[in-house]
């Protein structure tokens, strides 16, 4: 268990790629995997590492986060010492409450980070989603004496489509970064940054103030990259299930991987498990004329009709007859008998009416805005 | 801090007509419905109530109730002023003694109901299913000045005589009460859920128990005392579902009854929850071959083989090619590939390898005593089976059993 690190988490990411799943929420509160939202796992995977104190930053449509979050109670964060601290922006002389990337928004919370006791912190962003404990991340920080460590995975696939935020590593044998690509046209390395990574707290603050000081933003860009080779950065590699939410095609791969026992045994690790927001539904009820197969249901769910490769979340109501294969189908959305679905991502609280098809593609998912009836 | 109401919930019951599920839980703690526990009905009946003071009255087995009931934060119960407490027996400087009846059980904890100094008690028990406004049952208390008021429920003539009748006039006034009367002359019968003025309780209470041949009972000693002292009494009839599952077969059927369309119970109402402590578990996921109709089926359950007309609980296992009928797999439970399951309940944590065949016929030479389970069959919490073992109807399977065929096996 970690005691000398606590967790920074950038909320703040815009994302236009994930279209109608973003308007009315950030990226962390976008749902995922049947009964979790992204920050779920970002928050849990803290949790069970030991870190008692989190710090988020919000930026933009946070309500729904905050909504979701409460008092942190779910995540054991409600807590007399430390526990979940929520940093959204404020205006002060020199911060005007918008910030144009993530050094404004670091620097705005360095009240936090100088109250924090622990000596390392585990600095995220919100997109990418997996399963893990940081303890031998952090290990191996110490031992190998870096500045910085990022976690990393191997990741072949690649669409110029999809990029958001796309961080290459180039390491040499003892793991040390030498260059770097963001974003890049054709990458020259499949070693893809998890939006994760370890330093001790007096850098981050020495490096955000020195940013600033020389009008500088992004820290990804202006700092990590820019000072690739004055900063000891290593690579941690990590070799588990990991889903980046870069783009609605990306969502949909990712979500559908959920339906593979390995993969999904992966992300919900028993040992570790994933804290949310409880809702206490009901348990999901089976009609006499469901037909179910290669599906993930949350609870409250109530089917009488064929649902096949799909991801239900929770209170979702298939009627008699109504059909539907490989979607994605938000909470609290119903599907009217004699419907039709195929390849439909369905946000939450849609209706579908009766005998209405939809039928999308493989890479063009039809994607369905938050409370709209068809 | 004074509360107008504070709620006492009897749990110390044994339940030993469930046989081996409660041979290490009290009945209150065993699994109903695919989610939840006996208690979570009362608990979050109160909630929904704007009941936030409970008092559990445990003696027998508290751990497993203890635990789950931890801060009652699972019910909104972790508050600052109230709360849920668990209220186990305990010594005194001189004596200390068992809870001897239902009555007794409030009487030792007199003192912590006094902390409250509530206008008025609720006297709840922790083996019935319903969905209940305590709150409307207090307005018709207080409007009609009542000394108590039981709640009642409308019940066949014919089973009338397994209840606590209670004889009414036309103001609902309860007039005579009579325990499993032989000829009732009504059905409404007595839930066991009483409001009671809680200063003139403790009147009754105390010379009860000053009485050495009283059975401190509310239903045998206390309501009749209060008639014949001539207290209002008046009776609240409940319509709705509600049912004792004191019994394997009323368990049983009552869990078959969260399952048609409707169901006889629907539990799926936002406006009357039914809370329960979350087991933080992944949604279900149901595979290629796998065939589910009629059923319940919740978080971390692994469904491959068939299942109709059961309820699963979080976390169990149905491999493929296995059959699961008209049955109740517990929390955690894993039925094994080809396993055949009829009219089953199967414990926490249950292991059944390939093949076990649980319910079927008796065959001549089964020799099995069902007085307790009927035509259900039972196996215990934490029983790993043999492969292709034959389980026949009515049996009731616990670890010691499988330690002695096993030991018979071995001579």
């Amino acid at each position: 268990m970690i005691h000398n690190a606590f967790g920074l988490i950038y909320t703040g990411e815009n994302n236009p790629r994930l279209k109608e799943l973003t308007l009315s929420r950030s990226v962390a509160a976008v749902p995922f995997g049947g009964r979790n939202r992204c920050i779920d796992f970002i928050l849990s995977n803290l949790v069970n590492s030991g870190v008692t104190s989190v710090g988020m930053i919000m930026q933009k449509n946070y309500h729904s986060l905050m909504d979701h979050l409460g008092s942190g109670k779910e995540w054991n964060l409600n807590r007399k010492r430390d526990g979940l601290f929520i940093l959204p922006p404020f205006l002060t002389k020199d911060n005007v409450g918008v910030y144009r990337g993530s050094i404004d928004a670091f620097r705005s919370c360095l009240g936090y980070v100088r109250r924090c006791t622990e000596q390392y912190v585990i600095l995220t962003g919100s997109h990418t989603i997996f399963n893990t404990t940081f303890d031998d991340m952090l290990r191996k920080h110490i031992e190998s004496g870096a500045d910085i460590t990022i976690m990393y995975n191997e990741d072949d696939s690649f669409d110029v489509e999809d990029q958001n935020k796309d961080l290459r590593l180039h390491l040499n044998e003892s793991g040390r970064v030498i260059d770097m690509e963001l974003n890049p046209y054709r990458p020259k390395s499949n070693l893809r940054s998890c939006d994760l990574m370890i330093m001790e707290k007096a850098l981050l603050e020495y490096l955000v103030e020195e940013a600033y000081s020389r009008g500088e933003y992004d820290f990804i860009r202006d700092i990590i990259l820019k000072r690739c080779k004055t900063l000891k950065i290593h690579g941690y590699r990590y070799d588990g299930f990991v889903a980046r939410l870069d783009s609605v095609n990306t969502y949909f791969k990712n979500s559908m991987r959920l339906l593979l026992a390995k993969e999904a045994g992966d992300l919900y690790n028993m040992e570790h498990p994933v804290y949310t927001k409880v809702k206490d539904e009901v348990s999901a009820r089976y009609g006499s004329n469901a037909k179910v197969k290669n599906c993930v249901l949350a609870d409250g769910c109530y089917i009488d009709g064929t649902v096949e490769n799909s991801i239900l979340f929770r209170g979702v109501s298939v009627e008699t007859g109504a059909v539907v294969r490989n979607s994605i189908i938000m909470q609290g959305s119903t599907i009217s008998e004699g419907a039709h679905l195929d390849h439909v991502i369905m946000d939450k609280g849609v209706t579908i009416r009766q005998k209405r098809n939809l039928i999308g593609y493989d890479n063009f998912p039809i994607v369905l805005r938050k409370n709209q009836t068809v | 801090m004074k509360k107008k109401i504070v709620a006492m919930l009897l749990a110390g019951g044994q339940g030993s007509r469930l046989g081996i599920l409660t041979s290490n839980m009290a009945k209150p703690a065993v699994p109903f419905g695919g989610k939840y526990r006996i208690i979570d009905f009362p608990l979050s009946n109160c909630v929904n109530s704007d009941i936030d003071t409970v008092g559990v009255l445990t003696q027998y087995r508290p751990l497993a109730l203890n635990s789950y009931l931890g801060t009652g934060q699972h019910w909104d119960l972790d508050r600052t002023n109230g709360g849920v407490f668990v209220l186990p027996p305990y010594m005194t400087e001189q004596v200390g003694q068992w809870y001897s009846g239902t009555a007794n059980a409030i009487w030792q904890n007199r003192e912590f109901v006094d902390q409250y100094d509530p206008d008025y008690v609720l006297i709840l028990s922790g083996d019935h299913i319903y969905k209940m406004n305590y709150a409307q049952m207090l307005r018709q208390h207080q409007k009609k000045e009542a000394a108590a008021t039981i709640a009642v429920i409308k019940v066949p003539m014919e089973e009338a005589h397994r209840f606590g009748i209670m004889n009414t006039d036309e103001f609902d006034r309860i007039v005579s009460f009579e325990e499993k009367p032989k000829n009732p002359k009504s059905n409404n019968a007595s839930m066991g859920i009483y409001i009671f003025n809680w200063k003139l309780l403790k009147e009754y209470m105390a010379r009860d128990d000053a009485d050495p041949n009283s059975d401190n009972d509310f239903g045998k000693n206390i309501i009749p005392a209060m008639l014949d002292g001539g207290e209002t009494m008046i009776a609240f009839p409940f319509e709705g579902y509600w049912k004792d599952v004191g019994t394997l077969s009323s368990l049983w059927e009552a869990n078959m009854d969260l399952l048609g369309n409707p169901p006889v119970l629907d539990l799926n109402d936002p406006a009357w929850r039914i809370y329960t402590k979350n087991p933080i578990m992944p949604p279900h996921y149901v595979g290629d071959t796998a065939v589910i109709s009629d059923s319940l089926v919740t978080e971390g359950c692994v469904v491959k083989g068939e299942v109709r007309h059961s309820v699963l609980f979080c976390g169990s296992i149905v491999e493929e090619g296995a059959v699961v009928e008209d049955s109740i797999v517990f929390p955690r439970a894993v039925i094994g590939k080809g396993c055949k399951l009829h009219k089953a309940i199967v414990g926490e944590n249950a292991h059944l390898p390939e093949n076990c065949i649980v319910g079927a016929p008796a065959r001549d030479f089964d020799h099995v005593d069902n007085k307790l389970t009927g035509d259900i069959t039972l196996i215990g919490n934490d029983v790993h089976l043999t492969a292709g073992v034959y389980v026949p109807c009515g049996a009731v399977v616990n670890q010691e059993l499988i330690e002695q065929k096993e030991k018979e096996a071995a001579q």
